[in-house]
């Protein structure tokens, strides 16, 4: 039973973390039609700038700078790698994310040296607590409740200000919504900001977890974001977030038993499950071509 | 008058290929015919020069083949990596002789699979000699057949449920099928079969198609010859087949989906014909792949290399055959070879140059991908081929 | 056998609640040119893609050449929301893939062209030939169906010479002027040797002498290729100078039918083009 409590609160704290790298995926998705596979890079960057800046500055000088410089990356990627591949195919876009992901995974490798690096102990979030007869760190405890925060906050600023307006006008039709007046190339940058903003988050509390960091520790948290994303149906936010609480439960209870090889594989067979029975995921919007 | 000019057409690509093939012998067997001290370091057999033709060989039956589906079917597919990976551990596992297995599968006290192509042809032709050159090579070929035939065949029923779904989603299932097939392999219960998490080795490997005199020296070197002999008739195989009336069907649905059906082409057996095409020469480079890194791991098969390739694809022109070649053999060279003195700490006239150290290589590496990416958007054939090239070039200068 | 080749019966074709073809029934006989017409919106081309099997009717059935070829009745949540006549009369389940309508015998052209645009307009012939070859993957693709592959290019060549794009025929299908586009994709219907041929707007953004020579032209093809035809069209001079018979549809139902004549004068048609006046 303790156990079954433990395995369950591992999996929703995952789950949340995964939530919110999901978010800028789906976000970007939805607005560009473009897999953003630099997304992980991104939050594996944020891992890192926690690490180098905690070792210069005090922790809420860092932590807050770890933010700023986390969005200015996503924005600096936006504007350098996709701007100028707005009227290219949409298979070239998707090629400069993989680019932008291969040039940041290297540049991290060439910077530290392609070491697994300490992410700093942050007091109270790595203090252990217990709870149902289980201890834990306080970071399990509050990663839910600061992702439902974080989303509730995220789905007022859409369905409440104009920005948002903009922003669903911007992922219903490009096009028109550019005719109409909206600044796309302004919305656009605020999607990735948030995303960002997301990411980065997400590494204080992923990385606080899982604490060593190599230039690749991206790239399997942000495939399984991106897994979650699509299950929730890619595109919807509310989807990312149930979505990746699935992902984060169920790779949590595969690595509870002696299957722990198939932890990946199972939250890819649960993808395709999903998709052969639901094709967009399970709150996408179904697309019907007209003939 | 049109039938004229393809039968011209082929019988020059068939030259091209033979000059091609004469001149990769010729150049692999200059350290051979030279007198020891005056062959250029370039061209000794140790040099980088072979790694990259040999790896570049491999990768480029692995782009076209992805090229076959992502540029002329437009199926939007990342399984390439679970293919590869499929058919270098079916070639690996049939190819293992007998007489190493036990040392091979030590850990689980023998292998399950107690057969190999080598000895059963070798107990036909003898193993000494000629013979036993027979029956390993006779060997090698069945084993990379097979090695294709499996991975179209978990082709075929991955392709049942997946081919319907579209464009991305049809992305992240097959990438999620070949992160599955991975972790299949490593998984500890087949064991006896894959040897779980370690490696497989000890299997015929390009060196192993040098022959050697009696006293084990070489005297005619064809490890580089074999990759490209054997790209070259399945690359040449691809071709035929896009250039056939299969291959313009897959370029309907391509373009159009909703109007290929409505012109009578059944989208999903011919959706399925180029995915288990497309997963069968992916198996044989997959194979190839294996012999060039003489062993079949499978934590080796990552997303990364599908990435890789696709990138390699997008670079050479999506739709473009000659494209992909080209591509595969500058990227390869570009990451392999030619950008090596950025890793290594240089001093130039006492002053230590800025930023070279171990890991720059791949920075700049990157920072040119990204500039092709940004900048030649259709990559460097766009869908043309080489031939069409050439030939505009001659219109050009008849015009004159 | 009886002498229509097309039979629709009690077709229903309902989105959610939106019922776009109500229970429309109508015949076309071998060798006739029928034309459909109807205001906009009014389920012409929603009719079009029941029969060519891009949709699956709601309820109801379509035979061709004497055999049923489509048949469906409501189920799951369309059991609830079917507002359709002739509910329970279907039972059986006949849902044929666009293709194999098309390898059947019948063959359309598409109100938006659909062209294949980066292939020549000789590919584009070709491309609609495969349907008709019976070389397996193999054997193609290892050129051993070189007979066949000679058959089918003479064939095109003949074809583009009939429809008038054979001086044209390697240049991209894109960069043709758009009435040509329109004759190519006749052209490439016709490849795929069609007993009944459905031509959605054919003349759609057409002058006025290109709508004519498009008049001239279904009625040869229909002539020199043994066929039926099956139209929906706005330009009122095309329909009323080729069809041998009208269908009016208006709302997903039909309101009228019979000979150009018929029809010109029939009160309700005229009521649904024009509107019924609010004193009437």
């Amino acid at each position: 039973m303790e156990f079954a409590i433990s395995v369950l609160i591992s999996g929703i704290s995952v789950g949340g973390q995964y939530a919110l790298i999901a978010i800028g995926y789906t976000m970007v998705y939805g607005i560009l039609r473009l897999i953003n596979f630099a997304h992980g890079d991104v939050f594996m960057v944020a891992g890192l700038l926690g690490i180098y800046l905690t070792a210069s500055m005090p922790l809420y000088l860092s932590m807050p700078l770890v933010l700023v410089f986390t969005v200015l990356l996503g924005f600096c990627i936006e504007r350098a790698a996709y701007k100028p591949l707005r009227s290219a195919p949409r298979m070239s876009v998707m090629i400069s994310a993989i680019g932008v992901s291969y040039l940041i995974q290297n540049t991290a490798t060439y910077i530290t040296g392609g070491q697994p690096m300490t992410y700093p102990v942050i007091p109270f979030l790595s203090d252990t607590v217990k709870i149902a007869g289980t201890s834990t760190k306080w970071v399990t405890i509050l990663t839910p409740f600061l992702v439902l925060l974080l989303v509730v906050a995220l789905t007022q600023l859409i369905n409440h200000t104009k920005t948002g307006m903009a922003m669903r006008a911007v992922a219903k039709d490009f096009e028109t919504a550019q005719l109409m007046g909206i600044r796309i190339n302004t919305i656009i940058s605020i999607t990735f900001i948030i995303g960002s903003a997301l990411a980065a988050v997400g590494s204080m509390l992923y990385f606080t977890n899982f604490q060593a960091i190599t230039p690749t520790a991206g790239a399997l948290p942000g495939l399984r974001a991106f897994v979650a994303a699509v299950v929730g149906g890619i595109g919807s936010i509310p989807g990312a977030v149930v979505g990746a609480f699935i992902i984060g439960i169920c790779e949590n209870v595969i690595k509870s038993t002696e299957f722990t090889v198939f932890s990946d594989a199972g939250t890819f067979a649960l993808l395709i499950l999903i998709l052969v029975l639901k094709p967009t995921g399970l709150f996408g919007e179904k697309v019907t071509d007209k003939v | 008058m049109v039938q004229q000019k393809n039968k011209k057409g082929a019988y020059m690509a068939l030259l091209a290929c033979v000059v091609m093939l004469c001149g990769i012998i010729l150049l692999e067997n200059i350290c051979v015919m030279l007198p020891q001290d005056s062959v250029p370091n370039v061209l000794k057999p140790t040099s980088q020069l072979f790694a990259v033709l040999k790896k570049g060989a491999v990768y480029s039956l692995a782009a076209v083949s992805m090229n076959l589906l992502n540029g002329f079917t437009g199926l939007f597919s990342l399984g390439q990596a679970g293919f590869m990976l499929l058919g270098a551990y079916t070639y690996a596992i049939l190819s293992v002789p007998v007489a190493d297995r036990a040392a091979v599968y030590y850990l689980y006290g023998g292998s399950a699979v107690n057969f190999s192509f080598q000895d059963m042809f070798g107990s036909i032709f003898g193993t000494e000699g000629v013979g036993g050159a027979v029956s390993m090579g006779l060997g090698v070929m069945i084993a990379m057949i097979l090695a294709g035939c499996v991975a179209a065949m978990f082709a075929y029923f991955i392709g049942l449920p997946v081919l319907r779904l579209k464009s991305d989603y049809l992305a992240i299932a097959t990438l999620g099928f070949a992160e599955i097939i991975k972790a299949v392999f490593q998984w500890q219960a087949l064991g006896p079969v894959t040897n779980g998490a370690n490696m497989i080795k000890s299997f015929p490997t390009f060196s192993s198609f040098n022959i050697t005199d009696a006293s084990g020296k070489v005297v005619l070197r064809l490890a580089t010859f074999f990759p490209f002999l054997i790209s070259t008739i399945c690359i040449a195989m691809i071709c035929l087949l896009i250039n056939s009336t299969y291959g313009r069907a897959f370029k309907a649905i391509r373009e159009d989906e909703t109007a290929a059906e409505a012109m009578g082409i059944n989208l999903a057996k011919h959706k399925m014909l180029s995915f288990c095409t497309s997963a069968f020469f992916a198996g044989v480079s997959g194979a190839m792949f294996a012999m060039f890194v003489t062993n079949a791991q499978a934590k080796v098969y990552t997303t990364t290399m599908t990435y890789e390739i696709l990138l390699i694809v997008v670079i050479g022109g999506i739709g473009s055959i000659s494209g992909s070649v080209l591509a595969t053999f500058l990227y390869v060279a570009c990451s392999e070879w030619w950008l090596r003195f950025l890793d290594s700490e240089t001093v130039i006239g006492g002053v230590k140059l800025p930023f070279l150290r171990a890991g720059f290589r791949m920075v700049v590496f990157s920072i040119i991908i990204m500039i092709i990416v940004l900048f030649f958007r259709k990559g460097i054939m766009g869908d043309k081929e080489l031939p069409d090239l050439l030939k505009r070039r001659t219109r050009k200068e008849a015009a004159k | 056998m009886s002498e229509n080749i097309l039979k629709v019966e009690n077709a229903t074709m309902q989105f959610g609640g939106v019922v776009a073809v109500d229970n429309l029934n109508l015949e076309i006989n071998e060798g006739e040119i029928v034309a459909l017409i109807g205001p906009n919106g009014a389920g012409k081309t929603t009719a079009f893609n029941v029969v060519t099997g891009v949709y699956q009717p709601t309820n109801g059935a379509v035979w061709f050449q004497g055999k049923k070829i489509v048949e469906n009745h409501p189920q799951g949540r369309m059991k609830k929301l079917y507002k359709g006549e002739h509910g329970g009369e279907y039972t059986q389940v006949l849902a044929p893939t666009p293709d194999k309508i098309t390898q059947m015998g019948m063959a359309r052209t598409f109100q938006n062209i659909r062209l294949w645009k980066s292939q020549s307009v000789f590919e584009n012939v070709l491309i609609a030939m495969h349907c008709r070859t019976h070389t397996n993957f193999l054997a193609a693709s290892l050129r051993m169906n070189h007979k066949e592959e000679q058959e089918q290019r003479e064939r095109v060549a003949e074809l583009l010479e009939t429809v008038g794009l054979y001086d044209v025929k390697d240049e991209l299908a894109t960069s043709l002027p758009y009435g040509k586009q329109r004759r190519l994709e006749i052209a490439r219907a016709l490849a795929t040797d069609p007993k009944l041929l459905l031509l959605d707007e054919p003349a759609a953004g057409m002058n006025p002498q290109e709508t004519n020579e498009l008049t001239a032209f279904i009625g040869e093809i229909r002539d020199s290729f043994h066929l039926t035809v099956f139209l929906i069209e706005h330009h009122m001079d095309l329909v009323m100078d080729i069809s041998d018979r009208i269908y009016v549809l208006d709302f997903g139902k039909l309101i009228a039918k019979g000979t150009p004549e018929e029809i010109q004068n029939n009160q309700r048609v005229i009521d649904a083009y024009l509107g019924v006046a609010e004193d009437a």
